[in-house]
């Protein structure tokens, strides 16, 4: 018998050049844009939070793996993102072990413990977010722009405030708000990419986008079709949760038709909660009730197999 | 002309320009030929030969004693060597009549014209379709006469010819419907003396335009035959999808083309019926592309039946580097092997030497569910989860999603980022799911 030089595998024998660490390396590049806008308006701490916040991340996942004896798979780049999205999801004053302790909370227990890469249920990065919100409010609410103490004008529309930033200043990211979440215009060049490169679809993003547009017009903060929605889509954590959170594959539906329910629950949830609930914004809490509902949407939504015989 | 298609599906790079320019070479054995008894779905053939014999290009060397069965023919004259489980490209040891060529191609009586076509009745047809011992050429290998043969309630309005050739790399079709334009149409005309009230449609994909041009002049002044364009999209050529591509009817799963009144074959099948019925001649020869990145002149040959697949790759410059694959068929269903000295079956549509960067196995990682392979389905399955299933065994579950719809084409596995081996679990959960069903 002589020793087989061959390769003997069931077919297909080619595989497309795409790699996970590709797509998660696309994520990381569509996220600098906010992340340059963020380290832009907010300076110095803006950006030590995000070093921080991916270091945390990264180190967190390394030793995790290390110690149960899993192979380290940091070189996917999955954490490398988690820490990055955790950091557009910070203000930029939280104290320097705010996001030691989101990314520790990210990677550990809402990936980890649910099996890692492709196995956690709700999205790391807001769930590490909204962990620290509930645990640390002060710290996670106090924002600032130039030195100056501000509000979101999300907290400004809740307040009934009159005097509101300019379109343009919320279309740029002039205002308060997280690291990342403030400078629409960044994010849509990035949320560009990745439909350009075909990481995400449009499916979840525009659906979520739509229904807190129309929405947001047809209730009304003043009554019906009372309410500037384009100002308002543009505002908070919208197209950020949208375009970089709600289509974090493990955490959105696998389905297209489920990708649109998705979208639409998303949408809803957000309304309700920025319209009439005690917060000013309900994009992450969105998502993470709509991650949640995953399972079951997918479950309805199976697509209808080629040559399905009618019954 | 309309371009027709499928939904989903893929566009790998297809690494045809390596061989689609270059003509069909004759090439005839230098060593001995190896038949293996069975080359077509179905019981395999007894052999009706032994040790010592004489036997003669053309004469039956395996006897089919079933049904669903197709004859072997010997394609050269010589001595019957030895009758031996010999290595298949299938990977399996099968029954084999092994033999010595003696260079002299001497006939047997059985090969002559068999008249007419317009003359012969249709069972007369079916017949010698069977007696030549015709399969699916395109790699399936279910007997042709009973493809055609279909049951009289059904009935057929559509015969596809098959010239998608969606696979990568293979230019065996192309170059038949380039040289053997005629054969293929006078083919696809028996076929439809057949089927009186049936239309007859030449199906090829749109990289193919050389073979477009050849069949529209060739059919100009044919009522019931057209050529059809079809998208180049992957796998366009796989029965259903073209089926789909052309009536836009669905075969209902678990069913066959002949419920939704069609038929498809392959081009080079339609030729081995000409020459069958025009030439007398059973299915002795076919055309193989021997290609990829290790082989040296890569090639469309045209080779007897039973000519050792090492020959081929000799004829072809030899391998200018070490492949890491070796595959019998194309690269996206085909069969990888562990030995070149396997023979030319009536199945044989390519054979490939790919390099380490064509076909290099890559390590499986997590699944990130980002869809891909949902979305490259060609049967709206979600392979994802019937990759869990299987790998869990969680049999009913698979069962439940469908898998057992799968054609195990490799769309999910060519694009998965993770690499998951998505098919060949795939392909596991199947035989569990019939074995089960034939214990129960």
């Amino acid at each position: 018998m002589s020793v087989n030089k061959y390769t003997v595998s069931s077919s297909p024998h080619i595989r497309s050049k795409d790699t996970v660490q590709g797509i998660m390396g696309d994520v990381f590049i569509a996220l600098l844009p906010a992340a340059i806008a963020g380290v832009w308006f907010f300076r110095f701490s803006a950006l030590f939070i995000i070093l921080i916040s991916i270091a945390s991340c990264v180190g967190a996942e390394a030793i995790w793996q290390k110690l149960t004896k899993q192979k380290v798979t940091i070189n996917d780049f999955s954490a490398a993102v988690t820490g990055l999205l955790l950091a557009l999801n910070l203000p930029p004053t939280v104290p320097f072990w705010i996001p030691i302790v989101g990314g520790v909370f990210a990677i550990i227990v809402a990936k980890q413990f649910f099996g890692g890469l492709g196995q956690n249920f709700i999205n790391p990065a807001l769930a590490a977010r909204v962990f620290l919100l509930t645990s640390w409010t002060p710290q996670m609410t106090s924002w600032t722009l130039d030195g100056v103490t501000t509000a979101t004008p999300l907290a400004l529309l809740k307040e009934g405030a009159l005097q509101l930033p300019s379109f343009t200043d919320v279309f740029l990211g002039n205002i308060g708000g997280c690291i990342g979440e403030t400078s629409a215009i960044a994010l849509l060049i990035g949320a560009a990419y990745l439909l350009y490169r075909r990481v995400i679809s449009i499916r979840i993003p525009a659906t979520f986008i739509g229904t807190v547009f129309i929405l947001t017009w047809l209730i009304g903060r003043d009554g019906m079709f009372y309410s500037n929605a384009i100002y308002e889509i543009f505002t908070g954590g919208l197209i950020l949760g949208a375009f970089f959170m709600a289509t974090d594959y493990s955490s959105s539906p696998v389905t297209e038709k489920g990708q649109y329910i998705m979208g639409l629950g998303c949408g809803i949830i957000t309304v309700v909660i920025r319209l009439f609930g005690g917060l000013p914004e309900g994009v992450s809490y969105a998502i993470l009730i709509m991650n949640l509902a995953v399972p079951l949407i997918e479950r309805y939504t199976m697509p209808k197999r080629f040559g399905e015989v009618k019954q | 002309m309309q371009l027709l298609t499928f939904k989903r599906g893929i566009h790998p790079p297809d690494g045809k320009h390596l061989t689609e320019n270059k003509p069909i070479e004759y090439l005839l054995p230098k060593g001995d030929l190896v038949y293996p008894m069975v080359q077509h779905i179905g019981a395999p053939c007894e052999p009706t030969v032994k040790k010592g014999d004489r036997v003669l290009v053309g004469q039956k060397i395996g006897e089919a004693k079933a049904y669903v069965s197709a004859p072997v023919h010997a394609t050269v004259s010589g001595t019957v060597k030895n009758i031996a489980p010999m290595l298949h490209p299938n990977g399996d040891k099968i029954l084999s009549v092994i033999v010595e060529n003696d260079g002299l191609y001497e006939e047997h009586e059985s090969i002559g014209p068999k008249g007419d076509y317009k003359n012969l009745s249709r069972e007369q047809i079916i017949e010698i379709i069977k007696e030549a011992g015709i399969v699916g050429m395109g790699g399936a290998g279910f007997p042709t006469f009973i493809k055609l043969s279909p049951p009289p309630e059904k009935k057929i309005d559509s015969i596809i010819v098959n010239g998608a050739e969606c696979e990568p790399y293979l230019t065996s079709d192309y170059r038949v419907m380039l040289e053997e334009t005629d054969r293929v149409v006078t083919g696809l005309k028996i076929i439809l003396k057949l089927f009186p009230e049936a239309k007859g449609y030449i199906a090829v994909e749109d990289n193919k335009m050389e073979a477009v041009k050849a069949l529209l002049e060739e059919t100009k002044n044919i009522d019931n035959i057209e050529v059809k364009l079809v998208k180049t999209k992957y796998p366009q050529g796989a029965e259903k999808q073209l089926i789909y591509a052309v009536t836009k009817r669905e075969v209902p799963s678990g069913g066959l083309p002949a419920d939704v009144a069609c038929i498809v074959q392959n081009i080079d099948t339609v030729v081995a019926i000409h020459r069958a019925i025009v030439r007398g001649r059973p299915l002795m020869r076919r055309i193989v592309t021997v290609s990829g990145g290790a082989v040296k002149d890569p090639k469309n040959f045209k080779v007897k039946i039973g000519t050792s697949y090492r020959e081929l790759v000799e004829a072809a410059g030899g391998l200018v580097s070490e492949p890491v694959k070796i595959i019998s068929g194309g690269p996206m269903m085909g069969m990888a092997l562990t030995s070149l000295d396997v023979p030319v079956c009536k199945g044989t549509s390519a054979i490939l030497c790919l390099t380490k960067e064509e076909a290099e196995l890559p390590e499986e990682q997590n699944c990130i569910r980002c869809g891909r392979c949902i979305a490259a389905c060609p049967m709206n399955l979600m392979p994802l989860q019937l990759n869990q299933y299987a790998i869990h065994k969680e049999i009913d579950k698979f069962e439940a999603i469908h898998g057992m719809d799968c054609m195990e084409c490799g769309c999910c596995s060519f694009v998965c980022p993770a690499k998951r081996h998505i098919v060949q679990s795939v392909r596991t959960a199947k035989k569990l799911v019939r074995s089960n069903k034939k214990n129960a």
